[in-house]
């Protein structure tokens, strides 16, 4: 079996209850003219709470603002 | 002759503050560091000596009686991944309220902020190392959870992106030495007590659940105030060669957070369901004994002192 016919690990979303959502996985994250953005580790943790300084990363501020996702 | 394990036996009989007598975890700490990088002086083989390891067994006993004692044992939530997970990040929500990570982001003098790296220096400049030793005791979810988390803390593949080593930048940006153990006679004992605390989680397969669990909440508590560290740098004029670590830092454990307590943590849970005190009771001595060390070096600071011992680090 050569590196193409290895079936690729399928990408994954994980939504974090009361936080991000973890992607894990060969996934292009690009911005709106579909520049890559910057990317610092395999797997990101995405801000849903809307109130993180280092958008679109999440920086651990929902755990302030209590922010809850009521269990999804 | 000089008898190892009398006097080893004699000095911790006669502790009655174990985790605070800066000989017994200077002991403790050289033990430990022969089975990390070790010493120039020291022969490799005295890593397996039948004599030291005897000795080190008599502290470590003392020591994780005495952490038992000191340590409340948190409530225990419904032995599930999702349970623990909660559990854990409620154990570790922010408190409001003051706390070193924001007396360095609004006050601390330039000293204190060098001073404060130095106390960090102890663990920082072998970070990750200590769980490191856990992955061969797991497997599946748990153990990949591991993997994925120290990959990142250990650059994933790329030798300048290891935490440890961006740490040691940091050092060498304020002018403070970045060899390993340089500050190792000016930390108080509880400093070396909280690397000690992680080496032993780490080292026996016993406690490999509370190895998972101090980790857990290690990175639950690390992005919040890494951002108030960077902020209080900047707020006394340093760059992004100071900053970096802690920078980094804000990003990387918002993902080590979640994957620490849901994948590792809960999956370890998940298929040990026996192992949960241990998970639930490294996590709160992680809160503790960091939290001591935190108080005794905000008290110093108060009293308007230094947290290090003696004054060999005012350069
Ligand atoms: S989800 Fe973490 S900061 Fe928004």
């Amino acid at each position: 079996m050569t590196d193409e016919d290895r079936p690729a690990a399928t990408p994954a979303i994980v939504a974090c209850p009361d936080g991000p959502l973890l992607v894990r996985g060969d996934v292009d994250l690009v911005d709106p003219q579909g520049r890559p953005l910057e990317r610092h580790r395999r797997t990101v943790a995405l801000c849903r709470c809307g109130s993180s300084a280092i958008k679109p990363y999440c920086d651990g501020t929902h755990k302030l603002k209590h922010f809850t996702t009521g269990g999804a | 002759m000089f008898d190892l394990q009398q006097a080893i036996a004699r000095a911790v009989a006669g502790s009655d503050d174990l985790l605070h007598d800066d000989d017994v975890q200077l002991a403790l700490d050289m033990l430990y560091e022969l089975h990390y990088t070790g010493f120039d002086e020291a022969d490799d083989g005295w890593e397996w000596s039948p004599a030291l390891l005897a000795g080190r067994s008599l502290i470590e006993a003392a020591f994780e009686r005495a952490l038992r004692a000191s340590v409340p044992m948190p409530e225990l939530p419904e032995p599930r991944a999702d349970a623990v997970a909660a559990a854990l990040f409620e154990l570790t929500a922010p408190t409001p309220g003051p706390g070193l990570a924001r007396t360095i982001e609004r006050e601390a003098t330039d000293e204190q902020a060098r001073e404060f790296i130095i106390q960090r220096s102890i663990y920082t400049l072998k970070e990750a190392d200590p769980h490191t030793w856990a992955i061969p005791r797991l497997r599946g979810r748990a153990k990949a959870a591991l993997v994925e988390i120290q990959s990142d803390e250990y650059g994933g593949g790329r030798a300048e992106r290891i935490h440890a080593a961006l740490f040691a930048g940091t050092m060498r940006a304020l002018g403070l030495d970045d060899t390993y153990g340089a500050y190792i006679d000016a930390v108080p004992a509880i400093t070396l007590a909280s690397l000690n605390m992680s080496t032993m989680f780490g080292l026996h397969r016993r406690l490999r659940g509370s190895a998972v669990g101090h980790l857990a909440a290690f990175e639950m508590t690390s992005s919040l105030p890494c951002r108030m560290i960077g902020d209080g740098f900047r707020r006394l004029g340093y760059g992004v060669d100071v900053t970096f670590y802690y920078d980094e830092h804000v990003e990387a454990d918002s993902v080590h957070e979640q994957i620490a307590g849901r994948d590792l943590a809960g999956g370890l849970v998940d298929a040990h369901p026996e192992l949960l005190a241990d998970v639930m009771f490294g996590a709160a001595a992680c809160l503790v004994v960091d939290g001591m060390a935190a108080d005794d070096v905000r008290s110093a600071w108060e009293a308007g002192e230094s947290s290090l011992l003696g004054s060999a680090v005012r350069s």
